[in-house]
This record gives C-alpha cells, structure tokens and sequence, in this order.
C-alpha cells in the first residue's frame, strides 16, 4: 500500500487529552518527537504514558487534541492505517502461528507477495534464524522479546513503538536487550517511541526523554540534561536520588547567586536556578557531595556540623547518612577509589561540592514528590 | 476493548438476535404459555385432551396437595444423591487435582467417559447387576449379609444410587476444576501455619473450592430434582417422583393443567431453593 | 504392620479414588461385556461369548433407524446450537451493550430448569399450535438445550484471550474482518470444538426431553428405554460400546494433537 509508506517525518502531539469519566489520564499534551530519534516517555504507573502511546498506535481515540504524523492528521485513523507498528507488553506474539508466520503477518496483511526474504532479514537481525518453524510458547522471554520487535520491525513502519518492551525480563538479560534495542535503532533509523517506568533503561537508550507526572509532562531534555539539571523536584527525585535542602537568595556575586542553607552560606550558579523568588530549595545529587574530616581542608561550597549516621558498603561505593546540624538527613555516595579510611557512625564531618553543581527548585515544591512512587512496578495505565 | 476497534454499536445487537429471537420463542414462549395451559379446565361435554382458560388458580392447590408425597420425595431423593455424590466426588477431585502427576489428564477423560455410554444403557446396566438375575444379589444372600427376601432394586435406595451415578461426573468436573485451582503453597503454608490436615481442609482448602461445590451441587441437584428415570427404572410404584407423576399427566392421563401446574410448582420451587443457596453460598460465579 | 498402617494412610486418598473409579466405570464394562453375549434378544444373562452382535450390528429391529434418527439429530442440533450459541459469546463476550445482564440470565435460565419442564412446556407448545411431536420439533427443542451449554463454554474461552493480541493484529495492519479470521476466530476454535462436542452428546444422551417431543419417532435412547421393559437387544450394547471407544478415540486424539503442537 504505497500511501501509508508516504506518510514520515515528525511525530506530533497536539492538546492531547484523554479522559475517562473524571479520571485524567493525559492533559493536554503538546509534544513533537524528530523522525529518526529514540524517544522515552518516562513515569511512574498510572501517569499517562502508555495511555498516549496507545493513542499514538490507534487503539485509543483522543477525548481532545490532534496526532500528526508529518503532515498528515492521523488523530481518526485505524490503527492498521497507521504506518505505526508496536511491541507490546508482553509481546502479544500469536500463539497459534509459527515465529515465521507471526513475522510475515504484517507484510502479508498489507498484500505482500513475497515475504521470505524480509521475514528472514528481519530474523537476522534479531539473531534468532533458527527459530523461524518454533510456536511462540516454546521461546524464552528474552527470545520472545525479540521476536515481537522483529514482527514491528519487518514491516519498515515510520514509526515504533516500545510498550514497557523489557519489563517481563530479568535485570541481566534486560541490560544486554537495552543495548541491543539501541544498537537496532541505529541500523535500521527508525523513529522509536519508549514507552518505561524505569529511568535508568530510558537514560541508557534514549537521545531524549520526557519524564511525565500525571498525565502531564514535566520536563524534556536529554538524558544528560535532565539528570544534571532537574526543573522539578519531581524530576530531581524520580531520576536518581536528590539532596534537596531549603534555602533563601540572600545575595548576588557575579553570575552567581549567595544562597543561605540554614545560616551557611553557599553559592549557585544562576542560570541553574528553576526558582521563581528568594525561597529555593538547593538540590545537590549524592554522588557530587565530598565528605571530610573536621581537620581537613576543603574547597567550593561547604556545609559544617554533619554527624554520620549510618555506613552501607555496596562495593563500588560507599552510602553515608549525614545528619545535619538543622535536623536533615543527607544522603552522600563515596567513591572506594581514595586512601581516606572510611568514615565510622558518629563520627563529625563537614560535606562540600563543587560548586557548579548545585542546582535549585522553587521553594513552594514539594521535596519529596517523585520518591514515594515504586518504580519497579509494571501495572498497566491503560484504564 | 478499545471504542476505536472492532467494536461497533450495533454489532452484539446482530449477533445475539438469532440466538436470543430462538430462545425468546421456543423457551420463553412455551414456558409463558405452560403457565397458561396450568389454569385450565377441561372443556364440558369436550374431548379428552380439550381444554379452555378459566384462570382456575385451584389446580395449583389441588395438584399439589395431591402430589405432595411425590413432591417431597423428588427433594429428598434429590438432596440425598447430591450429598452423596459430593461425599464420593470430594476426595476423587482431589485426589486427581493434587496426586495424579502426569496422568491428571487420563484420569480426567475416565470421568468423563461414562458419558458417552448412553445413561440410560448404564442405569439399565446397574440394574441388571443388582437385579435377581446379577450376580451381587445372590453372593450377598449366600453369605447373609442380606436377607433372603431383600432385593436391591425396585427400592428407594436403588433409586438414589441410581442418581447418584448419573450425575456424579457433573459434581467430580466443577470440583476439580476449583480445587485444580488452589496453590499448593496455600495448602503448605496453612500447616507452617500450625493448622492441621483437617484444620487446614476446613479453613483453607474447603473455601477456596467453594465455588465448584456450589456448581457441582447445582449442576446434580436441579437434574435429580426433575428426574423420572432412575425411579422409572430402578424404583417401584413406591418410589415415585414428580417427575413420574408429570410424564404421566403428559401422556397416559392427558391432563394437561395438572401437569402444567406440577411443571411450574417444581420449576419455582428449585429456583426459589437455588436462589437462596447461591445467596447462602455467597458466590454469584455461576455462569 | 506399623509400616502397613502408614503406607495405607499416606496412599488413603489414592485407594479411595480407585474405588470411585471402578464405581464410575462397572456399568460401562458390564455393557462392553454384555455386547459379546450370545444372549439372544433379551441379553439379561450370560450365555456365551459371541462376535456376532458386533459383525451385525444392525440385527435387532428399529436399533439402526433408532441410531441413525439420533446422530441426525445430534448433528442439527449441534450445527445450530453452536451456530446460534458461538454467535451470543462473542456478543457476551467481546461487547459492552445494554440488558447484557439480562442476557446471561436468559442462557443460564434454560440450564436451571429441569428438563421435564422443557420438555413438557415445549410440547404444550406444539400441541397448542397444533405441531405434531416428531423430527423437526425434536432437533428445535435439542438446539434450546444445548445453546446455553455451547455459550457457557465459548465465553470462557473468550474470556480468557488476551485482547491485546487482536490489538496486535489491527496494529500489524490487519482489519476488523482479518483480525477476526486470523487471530480472533483460530484461537477461539478449540473452545467452539469442544462446546459442539458437548453439545452432540448431550443431544444424542438426551431422552427426557426427546421422549416428550419425538411422538412416535425413535430414538436411541428411547429405543432403549421402550425395550428395557422386555430386555434390550445386545445390538445396543454394541452401539453404546462403539461410541464410547469413538467419544474416547477423538478425546485421546485431541489431546495427543495438542500436546505435539506445544512440543514442536
């Protein structure tokens, strides 16, 4: 069918919103993903991600808002008129035809003669040739996955869309499909979409992710960008881990503001800041904080009176708890690559960064949201 | 289902008309027009079988207080060859369910195969082996264990028996399918737990298959109920159900208003009894 | 002996279901039994062993017009019923629309009620519409009876796919009628076999409702029930004994087909 291979180019939402009685799942979202880029959304469960990508696919009908697909408007389409194709959470491979057969069923449906050639290239690529006359039922999970990225994949569609794809597999073989997943992306340059709860899966394989709450997005960005460089404390803490501590602008000092941590003063770069007034939160990631010896001598910005708390060794590095003098717990991660001895409980440290990492929220946020929500869970927000 | 796939608003309409139109017509119908022949009263100075509506209510009373016997044995037969068969059929579930291994699936296919001998050559078959002429009758009588003069056929007992049988298969294939269900791990846990094997079976294992004892018990009780059959053939004039006196009513007395006015008695009587089960049973998974 | 006591208690439950099993299965064997008596037309006692029962299967008046009005039958009534019956699960199954409620009541009404009221309130019918009892009102009352039963079992089928694989299927340009023919229709098969399964032979096992609705057509059933009184010919043995190895025969076969599927 030669007008569905004429429709590519950029994948845009426009005012998407889905409703389902009073339940929002996704509020007027706007968002345009660039032909050719692998694209996560991320969130927790119920946030509206796999409900977008499920309108995108066509299995959804939008209560508002429009889909384009280049320049066509693809909003009312079926989905088998979309030249979109899914991997499904947990496959949806059909179990009464053969892995062959499940690969072809695509090109056949849309009148393909001859499909050995493509099915067995698509096989190839998957590096599963020798499983072509297998039942789905008797492949692995890891296999499985496969398979159903194969059956999208064969038919060249502008489009992919990921659904939770590794969320059935075990962390190992999850790691090896992520890279794997990127490496495909790149040779056949197809546009991805990700649909994934897990940050660290979306900021492996992504070139851009956008972390959605509750039906809304709350910041774009690289991987990069959005972990060194959080809009909202949601995002500082559903990515990662994030200190974040109250403060107020208390003065000015070049490109830098003087920020005041409970009567320390620090300094923070201003165009890091996401805050709207004086009242800021200060975030700093685990990993940036250095943890001294009261003797010892240290650079860029410093906090004093920290207590240790508690020490868990986890090989690569080493987490400490440090309570600080006005009653909040920090959480540091230590590289084990110095000679300083590692610090015991009890013990009196000062902490210092450098200062280029800081960043800061408004004030009025609430520091803890993003924390609560498990992340390991796969429920379905379909409904 | 999604609103933008295949489903459109019209479709169930089509597909269910057929069947429903044939059910509206050949079982609502006829059941609205049985309720009508059971006020009935023969035509006067009319042929055997002539009959006109004159809204007699009575003949509900009068078949009933007639046939009250019958219609007290019917349930008692009936309750009695249920609890039988779910005392035999239990542990059978169980036992395929849980310690059968590999040949679940055989021995599941031996309980079905009775089945496809017809019912009727089997009952026949129970009674000829209890009969006078079998072989049961005579080794029990020369080894005393029964009186000479004591037959098993043509009695109470040979009849409940004989429902028993039948409709063991539609008790054993509800249970197993429920107890099939169960995680052993439950079952473990419950003794980790300090429950003994009884305590267990009557706080764990009974609950969770409650929902097949509730099918299985209905899927026996409502065909024994309104069996004529095995008392046909294995009772005695002493024995008979309503389901005899109905069939007689039908075609050997042609009175039609007390058979009809019988047929509703029964039917209302098991759907008030079944109603108030499931309610009891508190499951509504019935269908 | 304490050895003998505990090997008893831990293999109870299995004894007990040998026991059950044998119950369950006397009657059977004493009609396979009884298929090879020399008995004559009565078959009560045992006489000797024959073959000549199952070489002239057909030997006893009416057993074959008997047998064949009942697989006619079975065969419309199945055709029908699993038509009709398929047809309601999916709607049941597959749709959300209003009195779907009161639909489910209407197809378990039928299994609620006893037969002999079928069969009675049926029969008032016909007689009322002036219809004589005989072949065609006997196929229509099998098809009611057996449309609950092929509607129980399809929807369970039904219900227990996953909707995501004709999402799957739409998604990999398949429509509506494609996705039904290919993915919908060829994983609901095996519910649709076996509820026809069922259906024949409740249809070819049922008297009750025949005997009220046939008028002086045979059955095999009733052919059974009617020479009962006189003894039954051992020619019905054999029919009764051949179709429990056929029912067997396709149950097995079934079975073994599907476990090589899953294997290969």
């Amino acid at each position: 069918m030669a007008e569905k291979s004429s429709i590519h180019g950029d994948l845009r939402l426009v005012n998407l919103t889905k409703t389902y009685g009073d339940f929002t799942a996704v509020n007027d979202l706007s968002l345009t993903i660039p032909e050719g880029s692998f694209f996560a959304l991320l969130g927790p469960s119920g946030c509206g991600k796999t409900t977008t990508l499920r309108m995108v696919a066509g299995l959804e009908e939008p209560t508002n808002g429009q889909i384009f697909l280049g320049d066509t408007d693809i909003t009312f389409t079926k989905p088998y008129q979309r030249p979109i194709n899914t991997v499904f959470q947990n496959y949806a491979l059909f179990p009464h035809l053969s892995i062959f057969e499940n690969i072809a069923f695509g090109l056949r449906r849309r009148g393909i003669k001859d499909v050995k050639e493509q099915v067995e290239k698509a096989l190839e690529l998957v590096e599963l040739s020798h499983l072509a006359s297998r039942k789905p039922t008797q492949l692995s999970g890891g296999q499985q996955q496969r398979i159903a990225l194969a059956r999208a994949i064969v038919n060249r569609p502008a489009l992919l869309l990921l659904d939770e794809p590794l969320g059935a597999l075990d962390l190992k073989l999850r790691r090896q499909m992520q890279i794997e997943l990127k490496w495909i992306q790149k040779e056949v340059g197809l546009t991805f979409v990700h649909v994934t709860h897990d940050q660290e899966e979306a900021m492996t394989m992504a070139d851009t992710i956008a972390v959605m709450n509750e039906g809304e997005i709350e910041q774009l960005g690289s991987p990069a960008d959005l972990y060194d460089n959080p809009k909202t404390a949601f995002v500082a803490n559903f990515l990662g881990q994030s200190n974040l501590i109250k403060g107020t602008i208390s003065g000015n000092d070049g490109d830098n503001h003087i920020v005041d941590l409970f009567g320390q003063k620090i300094s923070l770069a201003k165009n890091r800041s996401h805050a709207v007034d004086n009242s800021i939160y200060a975030g700093i990631r685990p990993e940036k904080f250095r943890i001294s010896r009261l003797e010892t001598p240290t650079s860029g910005n410093i906090l004093t009176g920290g207590k240790i708390e508690d020490v868990s060794y986890i090989g690569v590095s080493t987490q400490y708890q440090v309570l600080m003098p006005w009653g909040q717990e920090v959480m540091i991660f230590e590289q084990n690559d110095d000679a300083v001895a590692p610090f015991s409980v009890g013990e009196n440290v000062n902490i210092s960064w450098e200062s280029g990492f800081t960043f800061a929220l408004r004030g009025d946020e609430d520091a803890e949201a993003g924390m609560e929500v498990e992340p390991e869970e796969t429920i379905d927000d379909d409904e | 289902m999604s609103k933008s796939g295949i489903s459109n608003r019209r479709t169930p309409y089509l597909l269910l008309l057929p069947g429903i139109g044939f059910l509206f017509t050949f079982f609502v119908w006829p059941i609205a027009n049985l309720a009508q022949t059971s006020t009935q009263t023969p035509v006067t100075g009319g042929d055997t079988g002539s009959y006109e509506q004159t809204l007699r209510w009575r003949n509900y009373i009068d078949a009933f207080v007639e046939n009250k016997e019958q219609f007290g044995r019917s349930f008692l037969y009936a309750a009695l060859a249920t609890i039988l068969a779910l005392a035999i059929a239990y542990p059978l579930a169980y036992a395929i369910a849980f310690k059968a291994g590999k040949f679940k699936n055989i021995l599941l296919v031996l309980v079905v195969a009775p089945f496809f001998t017809s019912f009727l050559l089997r009952t026949i078959a129970w009674k000829q082996i209890l009969g006078e002429q079998g072989f049961v009758v005579p080794t029990l009588r020369s080894l005393h264990i029964i009186a000479p003069s004591t037959t098993l056929t043509s009695s109470a007992f040979a009849v409940v028996a004989g429902m028993t049988y039948n409709f063991l298969p539609f008790m054993t294939l509800p249970l197993y399918a429920s107890i099939d269900r169960i995680d052993p791990r439950t079952l473990e846990a419950s003794g980790d737990l300090y429950a003994n094997g009884f305590t267990t079976f009557r706080k764990v294992t009974f609950p969770l298959s409650l929902p097949g004892v509730v099918a299985g018990t209905l899927l026996t009780f409502i065909p024994a109920a309104g069996d004529y059959v095995n008392a046909a053939i294995l009772g005695s004039p002493q024995t008979k159900m309503i389901g005899n006196v109905i069939e007689s009513r039908f075609f050997k007395i042609v009175d039609y208003p007390t058979a009809a006015a019988l047929s509703f008695t029964l039917m209302a009587a098991i759907l008030v009894l079944v109603t108030v089960y499931i309610r009891k049973a508190g499951t509504e998974e019935l269908v | 002996m304490r050895k003998v006591s505990r090997w008893f208690q831990r293999n109870l439950i299995r004894i007990y279901a040998l026991v059950a099993f044998t119950y369950l299965l006397i009657p059977v064997a004493y009609t396979v039994v009884f298929s090879f008596n020399d008995g004559g037309k009565s078959n009560l006692i045992w006489k000797g062993f024959t073959f000549a029962n199952w070489l002239n299967p057909c030997g006893a008046p009416e057993v074959c017009t008997a047998l064949g009005n009942s697989i006619k039958i079975g065969l419309l009534a199945t055709t029908f019923a699993t038509i009709l019956g398929t047809m309601i699960a999916f709607a049941i199954g597959r749709h959300k629309f209003r009195g779907r409620s009161s639909t489910n009541l209407l197809i378990f009404l039928p299994m609620a009620t006893p037969e002999i009221v079928l069969g009675a309130s049926l029969l008032s019918l016909f007689l009322t519409l002036k219809i004589n009892p005989g072949f065609w009102p006997t196929v229509i009352a099998h098809i009611m009876f057996c449309m609950s039963f092929v509607v129980v079992t399809v929807k369970a089928r039904i219900a227990s796919l996953d909707p995501r694989l004709e999402q799957a299927a739409m998604d990999l340009y398949a429509n509506e009628v494609e996705t039904f023919r290919r993915v919908t229709l060829p994983l609901v098969a095996p519910g649709i076999a076996a509820a026809a399964l069922l259906a024949f032979s409740l249809s070819f096992d049922d008297f009750i409702i025949t005997n009220f609705n046939s008028g002086t057509m045979t059955t095999f059933p009733k052919f059974i029930y009617v020479s009962a009184a006189r003894g039954i010919p051992p020619q019905a043995n054999v029919i009764g004994s051949s179709m429990f190895i056929i029912a067997l025969v396709i149950v097995i076969l079934g079975q073994v087909v599907g476990r090589k599927r899953a294997v290969k």
